[in-house]
């Protein structure tokens, strides 16, 4: 069953124990600047809120890619990207238009979420439950979700 | 049912492959001008810095890719249409029945009329065979003069430097830098940054002639300044790759027109990617737009509408990212303006960073940015889906770089203060 | 690992930078932040300077786990003489800068000398530039904050800056990082502003690394289902905030009310973690919007307020509709209670002004409340207030004092001097609730009689956050003690002095003390950092710490004289509540301390305590 990251940033308190996990899974290290999940401070606002890729269907990112670098992966429905093919031409940081790939100027790639291959570690982190993995049916598919789908100007078929 | 699609771009090959998954039973025959697999022009310039290997370039890097996918890949090229009898004649002599065509040429470079041109030692640097021919000529000390400093010739400025080459650039009359994609500060901020790093660059005047003399090639601009290099590399622009269509009654204009569903004026015939002109859901207007995720839209529409699933296309954002000797540069949609609306801008020339922000109605539509790298993507977000920026509009006069923020207090949340 | 083992050294006379590699020995003896920035400090700075001289140096300060996914490991410290006290600053503070500091690669900032203009220091990893800061000087903390990240056009960029109250002298002047994060106490602001220096920006991208990571990781796992576990850090502060303890204090006869003079505050609930909760009559929506958390804290103890829009404080001030930082316990007792205000509006609406401009609102109600006093028994008059009726209880006065300290001008400069020197100047010096020059915090050591200890001892003077005696007297951790009573307290006192040095030397923060001791931190800093740490080498850590602030002091000038109280809480006994009839008994436990500190009658650190320390 493909699960997916439920995002709740009601339940977020902004800590960036996320940011941490993800950048020490990713990078071996603790560097929020490297994290692919980010935590915006809304903080005219007061609130806090956990902002990742959200694995969406439409791919923006997998069919910019120009090298095929970015491919899915079936068992998690993550898009992937492959470092050892990421030539890093940053095409696919202007077409995601939630802005979730992101490019690092260290290693000359792109970053984005994966999913740590089915265990994410953010999820593992919270300690506030605001970010979870779960059924990806069961969440119904979350504000973001709905987002992408409105997103979407990419062409449906008409059935 | 038999489709062909003529071009192995990534239009063409993301045109294959929705074949494929909605017209199962077809056959699909990809038709590739060039030899080798199918390939990306946009990962040239990684291979000729050394970051990536021949086959790194390649749209598809799977094993037997094509075989697998049941896709017919044809090494030829098109030398003419014939709607009447549906039939296409190969430049190897055969011809070629379809019932459904894609028209997925992309384009080449342009030869600007300047005596010279034949000279060896210049040369496009467009195709992988391209790219093998200067490859080889490049040696750290090479002197490279690129003619133009458009995105085509940009992208590659980069890894000639990489390769140890020293490097001339000559803008031609306008005096500026990719004045196609990004505004006069952003393309002086990078053209102060290469010239910081070892570039020369020259904005004076257009190449007049090239001359071969002892010690190298000479070029000589309208203004009588002239630069000396060995190796001359012609990157002053692109043509749409129509020329096979003469006689085809196949509408051209600058590139193939195209109708919302992305066929032409023949039914059964359809274009995708750079050859093509679609809309361009920033202006209204049908335009050449040579960038991949153009590219990549149009062939899937284009796809779809073939395989019978009618799809109106919506229009493509037109944008491009450019990376500099290390400086980043973004354009995105009406980076100009739109005339009634505002600009917000933020300069800071010394640390090389530069947002400017075009604003009508409370909506961003369009952006130029320099030394921005962060969620860089919600630019897109933000104008393709029109979101109403309501009070983070004075948030952002005051600090442009809060975009990412707006972007998603304004898409994930309580309704806006 | 732990420790990025380079700090920078800014010259601000000179304009400029150097890098410089940390000094190991001390790591290992010092630990870093507090202890590691205070051994460098004091092997510096000459004990008698002035602190508003350019001969001062002001060290701003990460620890080993700052930056770390050790829970609260976002931390950093500034460390310098403080202009309030004249002894050793430290102060500590959360929010993001810590964390950026560290990840910029350097584990200490020491900035000495005086800009001969207002600059600010950009720090993005290895570039470090002192950048011209004419624009900015004048504008508040808020503003410099909010442009100074337009400028460079980063929304990450991290900002630790003054306000007004820094620039001109404010003695009780703090830094501000993150909007509402604060190096509150002890003037560090003031010594700041004293060198030109309006604000540091940091980015940092480099990345913290540990010694061992798996263990680290399984380490800070552990410990920080400890803190969910735990009442106080798993339930009472995410909901309550510090401001937990405002009713658990009144009701047990500790709170300090009208500058002392009761203890008990009748609208103490008014002002309270619970009233937060409460919708408005107003408005109908509650003061608190949510909680939130500093870097890395699995706590999350901080309050995010939003005012009353109807208040009639905020109608000049469009910014203060939007949410912001809310008042923690200590401010709403000190502009609160002590004050005798029971407007939580009001309150929030002086700790908006306190972060905006940058400074001290314990130390400020403090002061304020003394002002009350003195207005109130006719030793200050209306004309020398500017025309505002001081008195207890006035929401309006202060509102409008808050205004004048954030502008740092007239009266409000006055106030800006400390209770201290202001009650001295009025001609009544016995009224002022110090310590050292320092005001105090929200715990009445008739009621609450180790904190009489603490108060008395602490080295940068009088704080709770040195030895928060009141985790035992009052919430039973580690163990319970009686409040009323003198027994034990000075022993209690060293250990919890002791240990707290070493938690501020960790980069970590003082509140996990309520579930966590040493044996919880040891293994965090053991995966973390080179070397071995043990529970026992930490206390001896915190215990050598402690040792060279109060060398510091003495040979600043400071003697066992001022290790006392106002005459008030020696004197004057408790007329309600539990404590009732009792006053400090300082005179009890003083002696007894110092005995056991190992320091002579007269509190000086004896050869052989030196040597057992290492320190001589």
């Amino acid at each position: 069953m493909q699960r997916s990251l439920l995002l709740k940033p009601e339940k977020c308190t902004g800590c960036r124990q996320c940011e941490m996990a993800c950048s020490f899974e990713k990078e071996r290290s603790f560097n929020p600047a490297r994290s692919r999940i980010r935590i915006f401070d809304l903080h005219s606002q007061g609130r806090f809120v956990p902002y990742t890729c959200t694995q969406c269907a439409e791919a923006w990112c997998l069919h910019a890619c120009p090298v095929d670098a970015i491919q899915l992966d079936a068992g998690t429905g993550a898009k992937v990207v492959h470092a050892n093919l990421c030539v890093g031409c940053k095409v696919c940081t202007i077409a995601c238009p939630f802005g979730t790939v992101n490019y690092n100027a260290d290693s000359g790639k792109v970053d984005k979420c994966d999913l740590c291959g089915g265990d994410p570690a953010c999820a593992r982190s919270c300690p506030t439950g605001a970010i979870t993995y779960v059924d990806a049916e069961q969440t119904g598919y979350d504000k973001m979700r709905l987002w992408a789908v409105k997103t979407d100007t990419q062409p449906h078929a008409q059935a | 049912m038999r489709h062909v699609i003529i071009g192995a771009g990534p239009a063409g090959v993301v045109a294959a492959e929705t074949l494929r998954q909605h017209d199962p039973a077809a056959r699909v025959t990809l038709i590739c001008g060039e030899a080798g697999p199918p390939y990306a022009r946009m990962a040239i310039p990684y291979a000729m810095a050394g970051k990536i290997q021949e086959p790194g370039t390649w749209l598809r890097q799977r094993d037997g890719y094509y075989d697998s996918l049941g896709v017919d890949l044809l090494h030829d090229r098109v030398k003419a249409v014939d709607p009447a009898t549906r039939t296409l004649s190969l430049a190897e002599g055969g011809a070629l029945s379809y019932d459904r065509l894609l028209i997925a040429t992309g384009s080449s470079p342009a030869r600007p009329d300047v005596p010279g041109l034949d000279l060896p030692g210049v040369h496009a640097c467009w195709t992988l065979e391209d790219m093998r021919e200067v490859s080889a000529q490049l040696k750290p000390g090479t002197r490279v003069l690129l003619l133009g400093a458009g995105f085509i010739s940009c992208i590659i400025l980069q890894s000639l430097v990489q390769r140890g080459a020293q490097l001339t650039v000559s803008c031609g009359s306008s005096g500026r830098m990719v004045r196609s994609m990004m505004d006069e500060t952003a393309g002086g901020m990078i053209m102060r940054w290469c010239r910081a790093k070892g570039v020369r660059v020259l904005t004076a005047g257009r190449p007049k002639l090239i001359t071969q003399e002892a010690s190298g090639l000479r070029v000589t601009l309208d203004s009588g300044e002239s630069a000396e290099a060995d190796l001359v590399i012609v990157g002053t622009g692109v043509r749409t790759n129509t020329g096979f269509l003469a006689g085809s009654g196949v509408a051209v204009d600058e590139g193939v027109v195209v109708d919302p569903f992305l066929q032409t004026n023949v039914a059964g015939i359809y274009a995708a990617g750079d050859v093509a002109q679609g809309l361009n859901q920033c202006t209204g207007l049908t335009e050449v737009h040579a960038i991949q995720p153009t590219a990549v839209e149009h062939g899937r529409v284009a796809a779809l509408n073939m395989a019978g699933k009618p799809t109106p296309y919506m229009g493509s954002l037109s944008m491009n990212t450019l990376e500099t000797l290390g400086l980043i540069s973004c354009s995105f949609g009406l980076w100009a303006g739109k005339a009634g609306g505002e600009q917000i801008r933020v300069v800071d020339e010394a640390r090389f960073r530069y947002l400017r922000l075009e604003i009508f109605d409370e909506r961003l539509v369009g952006a130029n940015t320099v030394g921005m790298t962060n969620e860089i993507g919600v630019i897109r977000g933000l104008i393709q889906t029109k979101v109403k920026l309501g009070s983070w509009l004075e948030r952002l006069r005051r600090d442009p770089s809060r975009l990412a923020e707006a972007y998603v207090a304004c898409t994930q949340g309580v309704a806006a203060e | 690992m732990g420790w990025t083992g380079k700090f920078l050294r800014v010259d601000l006379s000179a304009g400029t930078v150097k890098v410089e590699d940390l000094n190991r020995d001390w790591a290992r003896q010092y630990l870093g932040q507090r202890g590691l920035a205070t051994k460098y400090y004091v092997a510096e700075v000459d004990p008698k300077v002035d602190p508003l001289s350019p001969a001062n140096k002001m060290i701003f300060t990460t620890g080993p786990l700052t930056g770390t996914a050790a829970s609260t490991g976002g931390r950093y410290s500034v460390v310098t003489k403080g202009p309030l006290t004249n002894c050793i600053a430290c102060s500590n503070s959360g929010g993001f800068f810590g964390n950026e500091l560290k990840n910029a690669g350097w584990d200490m900032v020491i900035v000495e000398g005086k800009s001969p203009k207002p600059v600010y220091l950009s720090i993005e990893n290895e570039t470090v530039e002192i950048r011209d800061a004419s624009d900015y000087w004048g504008k508040s903390v808020w503003e410099t904050e909010h442009g100074l990240k337009a400028l460079h056009q980063d929304p990450l960029l991290r900002v630790a800056s003054i306000g007004a109250a820094g620039e001109r002298g404010v003695l009780y002047a703090g830094i501000i990082n993150d909007l509402h994060r604060a190096a509150g106490r002890s003037g560090v602001g003031a010594v700041m502003g004293s060198k030109n220096l309006k604000a540091v920006t940091v980015r940092g991208t480099r990345g913290v690394r540990v010694k061992d990571p798996e263990r680290f990781i399984a380490a800070t796992i552990a410990q920080k289902q400890v803190l969910a576990d735990n009442a106080v850090t798993g339930q009472g502060l995410p909901k309550y905030g510090t401001q937990v303890l405002m009713n658990v204090i009144n009701e047990m006869g500790a709170m300090p009310t009208r500058n002392f003079s009761a203890v008990e505050f009748e609208g103490a609930h008014k002002i309270s973690g619970e009233a937060m909760h409460e919708p408005r009559a107003t408005d109908g929506k509650a003061n608190l919007v949510t909680n939130g958390a500093c870097f890395g804290c699995t706590i999350a103890c901080g309050r995010i307020s939003r005012m009353d829009p109807g208040h009639f404080s905020i109608a000049s001030r469009p910014q203060y509709r939007d949410a912001s930082g809310g008042v923690e316990y200590e401010a709403a007792w000190a502009m609160g209670s002590d004050c005798g205000v029971d407007d939580l509006e009001a309150c929030t609406f002086a700790n908006f002004m306190c972060n905006e401009h940058g400074f001290d609102p314990i130390s400020f109600g403090s002061t304020l409340a003394a002002a009350m006093e003195l207005y109130e028994m006719g030793a200050l008059t209306k004309e020398q207030t500017g025309g505002v009726e001081l008195k207890f209880g006035s929401a309006e006065a202060l509102v409008k004092m808050a205004e004048l300290v954030g502008k740092g001008e007239g009266f409000g400069l006055e106030l800006g001097q400390g209770s201290r020197r202001f009650c001295a100047k009025y001609g009544h010096p016995e009224l002022s609730m110090t310590v050292k020059g320092q005001e105090f915090p929200a715990y009445d050591p008739r009621g609450i009689q180790g904190m009489g200890l603490t108060y008395a001892t602490s080295n940068r003077g009088a704080c709770h956050l040195r030895s928060y005696t009141v985790a035992s007297e009052v919430l039973g951790i580690p163990f319970k003690t009686d409040p009323l009573v003198t027994d034990g307290k000075a022993a209690l006192v060293k250990a919890f002095q002791d240990a707290t040095a070493a938690f501020d030397a960790s980069g970590l923060c003082i509140f996990t003390t309520f579930a966590w001791g040493l044996e919880n931190l040891a293994p965090q800093l053991d995966a973390a950092c080179e070397g071995e740490w043990t529970p026992e080498h930490l206390l001896e850590v915190g215990e050598r710490i402690w040792t060279i602030e109060r060398q510091f002091n003495l040979a600043a000038g400071m003697t066992a004289q001022d290790d006392t109280l106002p005459k008030r809480l020696l004197k004057d006994a408790a007329k309600t509540g539990p404590a009732k009839g009792l006053t400090s008994g300082l005179d009890k436990m003083l002696p007894e301390y110092y005995q056991l500190r190992g320091w002579t009658p007269d509190g000086v650190p004896t050869a052989e305590t030196l040597k057992r320390l290492e320190l001589a």
